[in-house]
């Protein structure tokens, strides 16, 4: 109406389901929790434990800017300023037989992707070369299998060396849960990085995944890491797990000791048992990459999927709070915002992209 | 949902039937056909996606 100067009504994003209330705290008691993780994490340079993780994670909204800002500084003093960018691609999309209950990849539900055979070597190289022209230092190769039977692994070993050569990336592969013999062949061929990840804590991991165990899964981490690959260990926040179980996985990463931590955030896929789950609230996803940055300070802590629909406006808000590395360009089965826009956030930010291999 | 509907198509990118109106969100891909509503091949690197039809051809955007 021409003249009404009334404003809009404002909707705040309201807690979602399983998000906890958190009752107002005394604002000294708050500081004081916020102080002794300072000096835990910039002093005396040890790890938080569970129960500081835990009254961290208990303070009200207000105070979560005090987390962003606090890892912030960790990340820098133990990271430094330098940016990862990675680029991912699905060499062998569906078709899984596992149950992950968040993934539009698997055999067993009725989602919209269709399953599709190992990628050409041409095309695999393609993707390799837009990932270096996006200004990224890692390529990942994923496939969606349980583990690799013998023609994958001849077919990853034929292309890892490939695409170090081509393109001069460090290239990493994820294919699921390995053996000891399968580990080393990985290794031996030049697999700088492997991706395996915990996903959630061992106690919410059954409500997820039927088809293979927590344990399982932590077997094949251990195994990266014995046979001298930098072992990569993500999360995946947003499925129904409490607090609580959160930082019950941080302090199992904490045990695992991986080189790097996607932290993806749950994007609903049409057709997975949890496709009606509505995605996390932005502001608790910022209280959560502070988290995880304070309780992995010295790790690689990469946005991974479900940034965009989770953070929205955010993203350079998180990259503030603890991220330092980032998957650009477009996902396993979804897509991304343009590497461009990821390269002048990180220029605005004054970040500078760089490996962040062997540098920590 | 972030429904994105070409209006010359008689089928949703996003499930494939003649009679929704657009289901596909912003970051996905298309995934069936809209002429002919069958399942496509997707492809998706980096920087683009290829979705392929057996009987309509191939899509790429970025």
């Amino acid at each position: 109406m021409p003249g009404d100067t009334t404003p809009s009504p404002v909707t705040l994003s309201p807690p979602r389901r399983g998000e906890p209330e958190r009752p107002a705290i005394d604002p000294t008691e708050a500081r004081a929790r916020i102080h002794t993780a300072e000096v835990a994490l910039l002093d005396e340079q040890r790890l938080l434990t569970g129960g500081e993780l835990a009254g961290l994670a208990a303070l009200p909204d207000a105070y979560v800017t005090s987390l962003a800002a606090l890892a912030h500084q960790v990340r820098l003093a133990w990271c430094g300023p330098e940016v990862e960018v990675e680029g991912i691609l699905s060499a062998k999309t569906g078709g899984c037989p596992e149950d992950c209950h968040f993934c539009s990849q698997s055999s067993r539900f009725d989602t919209p992707v269709k399953a599709t055979p190992f990628l050409d070597t041409d095309e695999v190289l393609q993707a390799a070369e837009e990932t270096k022209a996006a200004g990224a230092s890692e390529f990942c190769i994923v496939l969606a299998i349980r583990g690799p039977d013998e023609r994958t692994m001849q077919r990853i070993l034929e292309l890892v060396p490939m695409v170090q050569e081509q393109t001069g990336l460090n290239v990493a592969v994820s294919a699921g849960l390995l053996t000891d013999e399968q580990a080393r062949r990985f290794a031996e061929a030049g697999v700088h990085r492997y991706n395996h990840n915990l996903e959630t804590a061992r106690s919410f991991f059954p409500n997820v995944v039927t088809t293979h165990t927590w344990e399982e899964r932590e077997e094949t981490c251990r195994l990266v890491r014995d046979h001298g690959m930098e072992l990569c260990c993500g999360a995946l926040i947003g499925m129904g797990e409490s607090d609580e179980q959160r930082i019950e996985l941080l302090v199992q990463l904490q045990e695992l000791d991986p080189t790097e931590v996607p932290l993806n955030f749950l994007n609903p896929r049409p057709g997975t048992p949890l496709g009606s789950e509505q995605p996390v609230a932005a502001w608790e996803a910022i209280r959560w990459i502070a988290l995880f940055r304070l309780g992995l300070p010295g790790v690689i802590l990469r946005y991974a999927g479900g940034r965009e629909v989770t953070l929205r406006e955010l993203q350079s808000m998180g990259m503030t709070s603890g991220i330092n590395a980032l998957i650009v360009g477009n996902y396993l089965t979804t897509l991304g915002r343009s590497a461009d826009e990821d390269l002048q956030m990180l220029s605005d930010l004054r970040m500078p992209v760089g490996a962040l291999t062997g540098v920590l | 949902m972030d429904g994105v509907t070409d209006v010359t198509a008689s089928h949703c990118t996003g499930c494939g039937s003649a009679s929704c109106p657009g289901c596909s969100r912003t970051l996905d891909p298309p995934r069936f056909c809209a002429e002919c509503g069958r399942r496509l091949t997707v492809a998706v690197s980096p920087g683009g996606y290829r979705a392929r039809c057996r009987d309509h051809g191939e899509l790429t955007g970025p």
